[in-house]
């Protein structure tokens, strides 16, 4: 309990010492706000578009479009085919007559179909593959392509996968900034703890000479660069809920040109967490390397 | 309760500042030191506090060898010693309060019983009306009773004062005496470095004097008439500027 509150009366101390210079601690915080609100809102975005590009591809599939001219027995050596393929899960026969009935019901174009003298749509398959990786997909569409009465081949989420290859991208380049702008930080830190441990030498050189120890002498600046980090952190959380929450509101308009019902989720609270405590462990760290370094050089003589 | 062991301290430099020193301090003794400027005064009282190390030989507080301490174990060897700086290290950034109350707040003391013992030591040395006072307002005296309170409030077996009566005129220095005589009567150490020959005329007090590092006159067992004649003759001596040839 005493520990306790001897712990509290460094915090009180760290505080007060914050209030003396509110205008640069109040820029520190900013700096440690901008700076982790990059990387943390560029990968809110990509959290979003992730959850778009499954919301839109499902399961991929290939459509075999057979040609015009193939017999039901080309259709039934075919199936039996899918049906024995290793790397095919199951397949599905489209007649070209449903198909234009679909073609009819799903899109208004009744009038524009019943016109027609003959139906301009070929028999087709849909296969559903076992692998759902680009390479596999891949191969199988190629096997495909070269059997016989098969016209054309389509790989319906290709997109998505091309798409999915592009955000990996877009997250190892957020790591890279991320982890950047984390050795900035720890910088802002490190530079802050040696200014203070400079202006409070003759503190730190009579608490020694009267036998505190180094734990106690490190202590308030430790305390002051995890407070530091957290304040930062906390700036960092509010700089992307605000720009999402403004984002969102532009976005609305756009989405209602595109009859969809897309908005841009915020952090979420596990991520919001890891924010604050990454922070802090940044604050933590850049003071704690602070102090190990420039403490050892203040002895009393 | 302090030993000396032929301890030799010698600068980077080559300066040697102690040569060859022995002595032994009994529990509840008060041993004033004295010396010409540069004898070796203030690098003895920092080798009892571990500020300095020696080159060779051993300084001994309580049976411990403090000149090979390990950094961890310095901050609890300084806790047992209340040591009165010649230059104060005062921190004007707080009041006459909260300096007293650094070395309890070192040590972990609580707030209700740290605030009974800075008032007390306060008490002791006469400051307690000052308390809420910047140590920057105070007097020359003032200052130094300020630095006394703090190395009295932790209660330490041991007090070191170098020059606590330097820059002090005769009254202060006689009322800041009486203080550390009233603390030899409770049964504390003192090891105190000084010039003022009041002081070193107080028959019954034992009277070490350095000169050039070495350790020239120790008054114990000495009759006690002589400890000041021997003291102020050297004084004398070196104050004049020419040495004896």
């Amino acid at each position: 309990m005493h520990a306790f509150a001897q712990h509290l009366s460094v915090l009180r101390t760290v505080l007060q010492r914050m209030f003396v210079s509110p205008l640069a601690g109040l820029l520190n915080i900013l700096v440690i706000g901008i700076a982790l609100s990059l990387p943390a809102g560029m990968y809110t975005l990509l959290q979003n578009a992730q959850g778009l590009v499954a919301q839109l591809s499902g399961t991929p599939q290939i459509s075999l479009f057979l040609a015009m001219d193939a017999k039901a027995d080309d259709i039934d050596h075919l199936r039996k085919q899918l049906a024995q393929h290793h790397a095919v899960a199951r397949s599905e026969f489209v007649d070209r007559a449903q198909a234009l009935e679909q073609l009819k019901q799903s899109t208004g174009l009744a009038d524009v179909i019943s016109g027609l003298k003959q139906n301009p749509l070929p028999d087709a398959f849909i296969v559903y593959p076992k692998q759902s990786d680009a390479k596999s997909l891949d191969e199988l569409r190629n096997e495909l392509a070269k059997s016989p009465m098969v016209e054309q081949v389509q790989l319906d989420s290709a997109w998505a996968y091309k798409l999915e290859a592009l955000l990996k991208f877009g997250r190892v380049a957020v790591l890279i900034l991320a982890s950047l702008l984390s050795l900035a930080l720890i910088a802002v830190t490190f530079n802050t703890i040696r200014l203070q441990i400079l202006t409070q030498r003759d503190e730190i050189e009579v608490a020694k000479l009267i036998g505190a120890t180094n734990g106690f002498i490190r202590r308030p600046f430790v305390y002051f660069g995890v407070a530091q980090g957290l304040l930062g952190g906390i700036a960092a959380w509010l700089i992307v809920t605000a720009s999402l929450l403004l984002l969102n509101h532009q976005l609305s308009a756009l989405t209602q040109l595109y009859t969809s019902q897309f908005v841009l989720q915020p952090l979420s609270a596990g991520d919001s967490l890891s924010l604050l405590l990454f922070s802090v462990y940044l604050g933590w760290l850049g003071a704690w390397l602070s102090v190990a370094r420039h403490l050892s050089q203040i002895e009393p003589r | 309760m302090i030993r000396f062991n032929q301890v030799c301290k010698r600068y980077p430099g080559g300066y040697q500042a102690l040569k060859d020193v022995s002595f032994d301090i009994a529990e509840g003794e008060m041993v004033f030191l004295t010396g010409h400027s540069g004898a070796g005064k203030s690098t003895l009282l920092k080798l009892i506090a571990a500020i300095e190390r020696p080159n060779s030989g051993s300084v001994l507080v309580n049976n411990q060898n403090v000149g090979v301490l390990k950094g961890g174990a310095l901050p609890y060897l300084r806790r047992n010693l209340g040591i009165i700086f010649q230059d104060h290290k005062l921190l004007f950034d707080r009041s006459v309060f909260d300096n007293v109350l650094l070395p309890l707040q070192i040590c972990g003391f609580d707030h209700r019983e740290s605030a009974k013992r800075v008032r007390a030591a306060l008490d002791k040395v006469g400051l307690i009306k000052r308390e809420k006072a910047n140590p920057i307002a105070l007097s020359g005296g003032e200052q130094q009773r300020l630095c006394i309170a703090r190395a009295i409030v932790n209660r330490p077996a041991i007090l070191l004062a170098d020059e606590p009566t330097g820059n002090l005129d005769a009254a202060y220095a006689q009322e800041i005496m009486a203080i550390f005589k009233s603390f030899h009567q409770v049964g504390v150490t003192l090891l105190i470095s000084t010039h003022d020959e009041i002081a070193l005329q107080d028959a019954g007090v034992r009277v070490l004097a350095l000169k050039h590092g070495e350790l020239q006159y120790d008054s114990s067992g000495v009759p006690s008439a002589e400890p000041f004649d021997f003291a102020q003759n050297m004084l004398a001596e070196t104050s004049g500027g020419s040495g004896q040839s």
